[in-house]
């Protein structure tokens, strides 16, 4: 049926317009009973009594406010079930925004952006139909056939049993039609989206095609899935339709019964004419509000599949504690150093660490190199300084205060952070600096610039620092990118400084420029630096070597040369490579 | 509305389908008015108490039209869902073949992965084109032709005065609702385009708002922007919550002025009145033909939207036109770049400017400078993805003009620094590069690409976008497939940067291995990391679009210049000395 019990509970935190919604679905049915009578009147005046246009005038006006009166209810019907519907769009998008930032950074990497915007954009909308139309239609079409039994009943007996008995029918075809209609609606669905995904790797993939010189040769293969896809579709499609059939079936039999059965009787003058006009008029109408809960299925099935999304998010539980900030405590940071205690993380919440009993002093200061091999627990380590995350066991504390003393707010205020890959907002050139210090004057922005080396790179853009960036803006490149989170970085001027990778997509020759400029940021602070480059590693007051989420060296580059390990057959491997 | 006339003129192939479906929805609607118009006039006759084989007419019609609906409806189903996704493959074929041309030189101003998911999205969006959009009015357009028969054997009064009330339900409500809805639908999308920027630069640049503490500011710009969506989608649903309510107005309003002109007729008996059930009921049935035509005009709106973006898409000119007259691809691959110079569409400064360069057949030469200096573009115009402003590229002294641009790619072997893996099986992306490879040759490759691992799992799907592999491993099944496309001419452009260093410095040896073996194939390194540098015949040292230096290793050390800076710099301690120290 999909009635999921999450998104009732929604239904429940706004329920006036959709009672609404639905009292007022059910005065328009009431009013449809009332529009079939006056009709049925005016017909047997006009056939069996042959009465002038005027007799009738009364009943005829009768009727057309009716009409009226039952198109203004319906529409506000409708109207009641948008204005609950946008109520609950709108607290949906609330809670999701909230939990994507409580989730933070580490989540939205791991799931991808482009799937988690989809769900804040496409997943709220898809409920639209759900609310503002399945669920109305659900109570609609059980209360509209019930009033037109009650109609009935009085007219005819007969009838009225025959509607009766073929009503418990109903239940169970909507049961079976709902099955079908659930496997019909996500297999075409299924089928939609493979044909749809294929055709977008096969995009994707045009310039590697062309490489090969293979793209012309595509064309069949694209005919050929969707042939497939089709023909599977079609399959399944064609059981799944013939519970529709079915139910249609039920529906015009009955009407062609109640037409021969009524007809019958009048033949002996046991029913008059105008109640089996008034009978044959609702008799459709009787069963078409299960026929449109039929065709609004689909609107159900979306909306529960989107709902399925959006929950997954919003029951995730984020990997940040809640800290106790005493916003009065907090020390002089660039005078304490970062205690790491016996920490744990894992992103599972068992016992498979990402990090593992992980201990050190991050001195103040001075240069931290963290380094290992891809997957040994650098960025989760990162990710907890930056408290993106924070571990399940073990303490940080900041000189003498426990890292969960201080707001995270506070704490994150204290950070500038260069990440290996940057992201440039979709705003001006001068807005994306600006992101890290909004009070900045104009001199301390243009020796920001001139620090990360982006002067000649400004200055080649038609619109030089007010140039828009993102999706049809200037191309910026990687390196730029790096660049500019550089600028960022002296912008903020904040005490703490972590660098990933802070030079990997520059060229040799700028290379000893921001080496440069980032000996001067790094002065008098508190920095931590991952890194795989030996000219970027060497240089570090210490370096923490770390492998398979531990610490496994750490010690200074010629503290480190004197013992076998990881960081010396790394060593080896470069020294081998340049001289050859 | 053009847009539109281009979709239909694209998809006409198929309009014996839609005639088909389109005929068979008429069908069924019209069981339903036939079905409603026998019981009526089983009932009306039998009021009158005629003897029961009058009745016998009206009985064979209910069961008929009854059984028929049903059916009908079954089938139309059926056919319009096969003619949807007829519809949607030829789109697909058309759109393929359109952009085929174009890639990647002319989709290289549009963010690729973005634009391309657009392009999907909107051709999914046209799913309605046939069933929401083409279908409904012509179904509508039957069933008032057959209501207009019906009432005119009657008088003709009457199917006039019936047209008047189609032609409103059909033109005047989508116009009327249309209208004032026009600027919402502009206004929303331009909220939603806002919105998605704004919803993208909250889910990337998640961290950077937060460290900057603008998270809160940027969360409240989203709220806003969502409540103003709302807001407009509210007034817009207003407007169309009207339609049906006004379609079933119309109804009524019909059923009355109809009633108005029958009424005198039957009194004075020119219509028998058995007949005032059956017309009535007839007129009522009828409006079920004209209740998706409201939608019909909103999904008007966006099919064209979508074919319009798709169009100008497609309408952009290839940046290189094929050959006029086809030579043969020489045997001998020499490379010749006679003064070229070439500048990217939208910049200002030359990318290359008259560069000059010959390397021989079995040469190997690295092409190195700092990034921008115009390294990749040398491949770019070397595999025609574009055409050179000005200068002549030779391949074996014939000029690429002249040379099938298929033929070329096929007898280059190259690997870029992005490799992009089909969302199948290890096996389907090597054969892409030799379709019909064995499985001795595929595992061969493998293994010499530094895969042996992957020989036993040639089924294994690479996920999508090979994202099952690592990034190690998706640069060399790159490698692999390079190897069994076994081209005269190899193109490695940054083709390692991604590789650790031991991993990177095997495949460097097994590709130069290869290169050696007789006959020896050219082959082109573009890099910025300076490894390995002794074996090249040749260095080619670029900037700002020019040579500024070109020689073997050791002469270019000599000559002091930027290689040798260049050189000094990446090796400034080289780690010997410092190991020597311990």
């Amino acid at each position: 049926m999909n009635l999921d019990r999450r998104l009732l509970l929604l239904v429940k935190q706004y329920p006036l317009p959709f009672i609404a919604s639905v009292v007022l679905g059910a005065l328009g049915g009431a009013l449809l009973i009332g529009q079939a009578a006056l009709l049925s009147s005016v017909i047997s005046a006009v056939f069996l009594e042959n009465v002038e246009l005027v007799h009738i005038v009364g009943l005829l006006g009768l009727f057309g406010i009716v009409s009226i009166c039952r198109t203004v209810i319906n529409w506000a019907s409708q109207s009641e079930a948008n204005r609950g519907t946008l109520k609950i769009k709108k607290l949906l998008h609330q809670q999701l925004l909230h939990k994507i930032s409580d989730l933070g950074p580490p989540y939205t990497e791991s799931i991808g952006s482009g799937q988690l915007s989809t769900k804040l954009l496409k997943g709220v909308e898809a409920l639209d139909p759900y609310f503002s139309q399945y669920i109305p239609q659900i109570a609609l079409s059980i209360l509209v056939p019930l009033f037109i039994v009650f109609a009935v009943f009085p007219a005819d007996m007969l009838t009225a049993l025959i509607l009766l008995v073929t009503a418990p029918l109903i239940p169970v075809f909507m049961v079976l039609i709902g099955k079908a209609a659930q496997i019909a609606t996500e297999k075409q669905w299924q089928t939609l989206s493979r044909m749809s995904g294929n055709f977008l790797d096969v995009l994707q993939g045009l310039t590697t095609l062309k490489l090969f010189g293979r793209s012309k040769e595509r064309v069949r293969s694209i005919s050929e899935i969707s042939e497939s896809f089709r023909h599977s579709t079609m399959k399944v499609l064609k059981v799944a339709f013939l519970s529709s059939l079915a139910l249609e079936l039920v529906s015009t039999i009955s009407t062609a019964i109640i037409a021969v059965e009524i007809g019958l009787r009048l033949l002996t003058g046991s029913i008059a004419f105008k109640p089996a006009f008034f009978i044959l008029l609702l008799t459709p109408d009787f069963y078409l509000p299960l026929r449109q809960l039929g065709t609004k299925f689909h609107a159900g099935m979306e909306g529960t599949s989107a709902a399925k999304d959006i929950f997954n998010v919003l029951e995730k539980k984020g990997f940040q504690k809640t800290s106790v900030a005493t916003p009065s405590s907090l020390p002089a940071i660039s005078k304490e150093p970062i205690i790491f205690e016996k920490v744990f993380f894992s992103y599972t919440g068992d016992s498979s660490y990402t990090l593992k009993n992980v201990s050190c002093r991050i001195a103040p200061d001075g240069v931290t190199a963290v380094t290992g091999p891809s997957g040994a627990g650098k960025t989760t380590f990162i990710n907890i300084l930056l408290r993106f995350i924070d571990p399940q066991k073990g303490n940080i504390t900041l000189g003498t205060t426990d890292l969960q003393k201080i707001g995270r707010n506070e704490w994150q205020k204290m950070i500038s952070w260069v990440p290996q890959h940057p992201y440039i907002f979709n705003t001006s050139l001068r807005e994306n600096l600006l992101l890290a210090n909004k009070d900045a004057s104009e001199q301390e922005l243009m020796q920001a610039i001139e620090y990360s080396c982006l002067g000649p790179f400004i200055s080649s853009l038609p619109k030089g620092l007010d140039t828009p960036v993102g999706e049809q803006g200037a191309g910026i490149s990687g390196g730029e990118a790096q660049r500019l989170s550089f600028a960022r970085a002296f912008l903020k001027n904040a005490p703490i400084l972590i660098l990933d990778e802070p030079t990997s997509h520059t060229d040799p020759g700028l290379e000893r420029q921001l080496l440069a400029s980032m000996n001067q940021l790094v002065e008098g602070k508190t920095t931590i630096l991952i890194a795989h480059r030996l000219s970027t590693v060497e240089n570090a007051d210490k370096i923490l070597v770390f492998d398979k989420g531990s610490i496994i060296q750490s010690g200074t580059h010629s503290s480190l040369l004197q013992e076998e390990g990881f960081y010396k057959s790394a060593l080896l491997v470069f020294e081998e490579d340049s001289t050859s | 509305m053009k847009e539109l006339l281009r979709l239909l003129g694209i998809i006409r192939t198929y309009h014996w389908w839609m005639i088909l479906a389109a005929t068979l929805g008429f069908a069924t609607i019209g069981s339903g008015i036939g079905l409603l118009m026998s019981s009526a006039y089983i009932i009306a006759k039998a009021a009158l108490q005629p003897p029961f084989h009058e009745l016998q007419l009206g009985i064979a019609g209910v069961r008929l039209f009854g059984l028929a609906r049903g059916v009908l409806r079954y089938i139309e189903r059926l056919v319009s869902h096969s003619t949807t996704f007829k519809i949607l493959s030829g789109l697909r074929v058309w759109f393929y073949e359109s952009l085929e041309p174009l890639a990647p030189a002319r989709l290289l101003q549009y963010k690729s992965g973005d634009l391309l998911q657009r392009i999907t999205k909107d051709i999914d969006s046209l799913e309605n084109l046939y069933s929401r959009v083409i279908a409904p009015p012509l179904t509508a357009i039957m069933i008032s032709a057959l209501l207009w028969f019906l009432l005119g054997s009657f008088s003709p009064m009457f199917s006039i005065t019936l047209l008047c009330f189609h032609a409103f339900a059909a033109v005047g409500i989508p116009l009327f609702t249309g209208h004032i809805n026009r600027g919402t639908a502009t206004k929303i999308a331009g909220i939603q385009a806002e919105l998605q920027s704004t919803t993208i630069d909250f889910v990337q640049g998640l961290s950077d708002l937060m460290l900057f503490n603008r998270l809160d500011d940027h969360m409240e710009k989203l709220y806003r922007l969502k409540t103003d969506e709302l807001k407009l989608q509210r007034k817009q649903a207003l407007i169309q919550r009207l339609h049906e309510p006004l379609i079933g107005l119309l109804m009524n309003s019909a059923v009355l002025a109809l009633l108005w002109t029958l009424t005198p007729q039957v009194s004075n008996g020119t219509i028998d009145g058995i007949y005032t059930a059956v017309i009535i009921i007839a007129v009522m049935a009828s409006f079920e033909a004209f209740l998706p035509l409201p939608d019909a005009t909103h999904h008007l709106e966006t099919s064209a939207a979508a074919g319009k973006r798709l169009f100008e898409i497609v309408d952009t000119k290839p940046a290189v036109p094929s050959p006029l007259h086809q030579e043969p691809f020489p045997a001998n691959c020499s490379i010749k770049f006679e003064n070229i110079s070439f500048t990217y569409p939208q910049t200002f400064s030359p990318a290359l400017s008259s560069l000059s360069l010959q390397i021989e057949a079995g040469e190997k030469v690295a092409i190195i400078g700092p990034s921008g200096a115009g390294k990749s573009t040398i491949t770019g115009l070397l595999l025609g993805f574009w055409k050179p402003s000005q200068g002549n590229i030779f391949i074996g002294n014939r000029s690429i003009r002249n040379l099938d641009a298929e033929t070329i790619r096929k007898n280059i072997g190259i690997v870029s620094q992005k490799t992009y893996l089909f969302s199948t099986s290890i096996r389907e992306n090597l054969l892409l590069a030799k379709p019909d490879a064995d499985d001795k040759e595929l595992k061969n490759s493998l293994t010499y690409a530094g895969l042996s691992s992957f020989t036993t799992k040639l089924d294994q799907w690479v996920g999508q976008h090979g994202m099952k592999l690592s990034g190690g491993e998706r640069q060399r099944m790159a490698i692999a497939r390079m190897l069994l496309e076994d081209a005269p001419i190899i193109v490695l452009d940054e083709a390692t940067a991604n590789l650790d260093t031991v991993t990177e410095k095997s495949v460097i040896q097994s590709i130069l291995g290869l290169c050696n073996k007789q006959p020896a194939k050219t082959l082109l390194v573009i890099t910025h990391r300076l490894r390995n540098m002794a074996q090249f015949d040749k260095i080619v040292v670029l900037e700002k679009g020019c040579i500024v230096e070109q020689g073997a290793h050791h002469e270019l050390l000599k000559k002091n210049g930027l290689y040798a800076s260049m050189w000094s710099l990446q090796h400034r301690q080289t780690p010997s000395e410092l190991l020597t120290d311990s």
